[in-house]
């Protein structure tokens, strides 16, 4: 979904922006959505900013960002928000190769990542990591493999069931495919982790002990059940 | 008031004549916790009440278990706004742990595993208007719900019901509590709709 | 038990207390003397305030209440807030 916004400030890839929702009789709640959409590029600032919904079952904010809002709709947004789990193209460490990790829906802000790379012309290679529980859980399926190749490399991880008639065994991440998909420690690369708190927990400690530098992992956690708040 | 969303209503919810002022009826139980859930073991759980003398009086969980239990009905109402009514709990009643401790304390705090604190009046304490209750809907309490045992002070927010209780210390002193220091009301009161300072 | 988030989800409300992001301020925990990035610690959400928790020691490091007309922030947790200035 894309909201107009005038006057967007822009934003940095790997932002997010509160959404508050307030019913008629006053009663309101507030989540938190990462910003899909790369950031604005070029002389005139955009106008919409694109977000990525999951409807969650037994969520109370995603069915009606998914189902009941409809173009037109005033929507309450907060933000940008975020300084620290950020890829600029264009800050100090913009050289260094990137691995991105993305458990679910922790694939969205990297995917602003990815779309900004694209955008602005950068040759800094990319390798994401994304692991998802089968393939119909995929985001932006088809977006990675056109965009795939000129430096960004994808690796799906898939927990319950693989694409049929691939071959690939299912399982969690684990230290041989951080070692394979990943970068050497060697490379100093800027690592991004995002998605439920427990798979990037496990993330972070399997770059941690496969010799990266803890300094420069950057986690973004979405909470248990992979939304934020 | 934000923006309202159109067609947007939120979690099942609604208002009632039998409700404080700003709250609604839920039909779940909502978790709030500020910080990771205590394990506490009942073969190392003990409740201790210090007096503003530093008499101690301990029960560990046989000793508690041991004392009469009463079985409360009583609607709770939360801060956040949301309230159930008629919830059932089976808990020892303070006038039974306060039976038998020399006091002339005005002032109570109440402690739990994990370091949260909340003050009270020792008269909110009394007269049948507070238990230590280990029993939800007739099943031992849950850990997230504050289990092994939490205090039970229905006529007040649910934030002065302390989860995981430890220990109540009885003082001459009021000082304010985990949330009472940083803007929630002091007393609590959903009727007056005491949330925060000043109100 | 992950039943915790981090410190990006403070970022909206410190956000309207500061004239700038406090996600990458540094902050030193008090009881254990580790440093952590705003951003990193462990923020428990469900609350009728938000507390950020030291992952090293899980002392509270920072508390913050809102209710319509004010905030109550308490940083005692901590033994300062480092911030980078923007423009450096």
């Amino acid at each position: 979904m894309a909201a107009v916004r005038d006057g967007w400030p822009g934003h940095l890839a790997g932002q997010h922006v509160d959404v508050r929702l307030t019913a008629e009789d006053g009663y309101s709640t507030e989540r938190s959505y990462s910003i899909a959409s790369a950031p604005p590029n070029g002389q005139a600032p955009s106008q919409t900013v694109e977000l990525t919904v999951q409807r969650l079952p037994d969520g109370e904010v995603s069915p009606y960002l998914t189902q009941t809002l409809q173009v037109g709709y005033p929507l309450e947004l907060r933000g940008p928000i975020g300084g620290w789990f950020v890829w600029d193209p264009g800050g100090p460490r913009a050289a260094a190769p990137v691995l991105l990790v993305a458990g679910g829906s922790g694939v969205v802000p990297l995917m602003a990542m990815i779309r900004e790379r694209a955008a602005v012309g950068s040759h800094t290679p990319f390798r994401l990591i994304y692991s998802v529980r089968d393939p119909a859980a995929l985001l932006y399926g088809d977006e990675l493999a056109r965009r795939a190749g000129d430096g960004l490399e994808v690796r799906y991880v898939y927990t319950r069931t693989a694409p049929p008639g691939s071959g690939q065994p299912t399982g969690r991440i684990n230290a041989a495919l951080i070692a394979s998909a990943g970068w050497p420690p060697e490379e100093s690369p800027a690592m991004f982790a995002c998605g439920p708190t427990g798979f990037v927990e496990a993330a972070a400690d399997l770059l941690v002990r496969g010799g990266q530098n803890p300094g420069a992992i950057k986690t973004e956690r979405f909470g248990p059940t992979g939304g934020k708040a | 008031m934000g923006i309202v969303s159109p067609g947007f209503s939120g979690r099942r919810r609604s208002a009632g004549d039998k409700l404080p002022p700003g709250q609604y009826l839920v039909n779940d139980f909502p978790v709030l916790s500020a910080g990771p859930t205590p394990r506490v073991d009942t073969g190392r759980w003990e409740l201790r009440i210090t007096t503003e003398t530093g008499q101690v009086h301990r029960w560990d969980w046989a000793a508690f278990q041991a004392l009469p239990a009463e079985e409360p009905t009583v609607d709770i109402h939360c801060v956040t706004k949301w309230s159930k009514l008629g919830t059932h709990w089976r808990g020892v009643s303070l006038d039974t742990l306060l039976d038998g401790v020399e006091t002339s304390a005005g002032f109570a705090t109440a402690k739990s595993y994990g370091g949260y604190t909340t003050n009270l009046p020792l008269a909110d304490l009394v007269d049948g208007q507070a238990w230590v209750a280990f029993d939800f809907d007739h099943e031992p309490l849950d850990p997230e719900h504050g289990g092994p045992a939490r205090l039970l002070v229905p006529h007040l927010y649910f934030w002065k019901s302390a989860k995981w209780l430890q220990g109540i210390d009885l003082s001459d002193h009021d000082t304010p509590g985990f949330w009472e220091s940083l803007g929630y009301h002091n007393y609590g009161d959903p009727w007056r709709e005491q949330r925060y300072w000043g109100d | 038990m992950s039943d915790y988030m981090d410190g990006n989800m403070l970022g909206g409300t410190l956000g309207e207390l500061f004239s700038m992001d406090v996600t990458s301020a540094t902050v030193t925990c008090v009881s254990c003397g580790a440093s952590w990035a705003i951003a990193q610690t462990r923020v428990y959400p469900h609350a009728p305030g938000m507390v950020a928790r030291c992952p090293t020691c899980d002392a509270v490091l920072l508390r913050l209440v809102r209710s319509p007309d004010r905030a109550w922030l308490d940083l005692r947790g901590v033994t300062c807030l480092q911030l980078a200035m923007p423009g450096s």
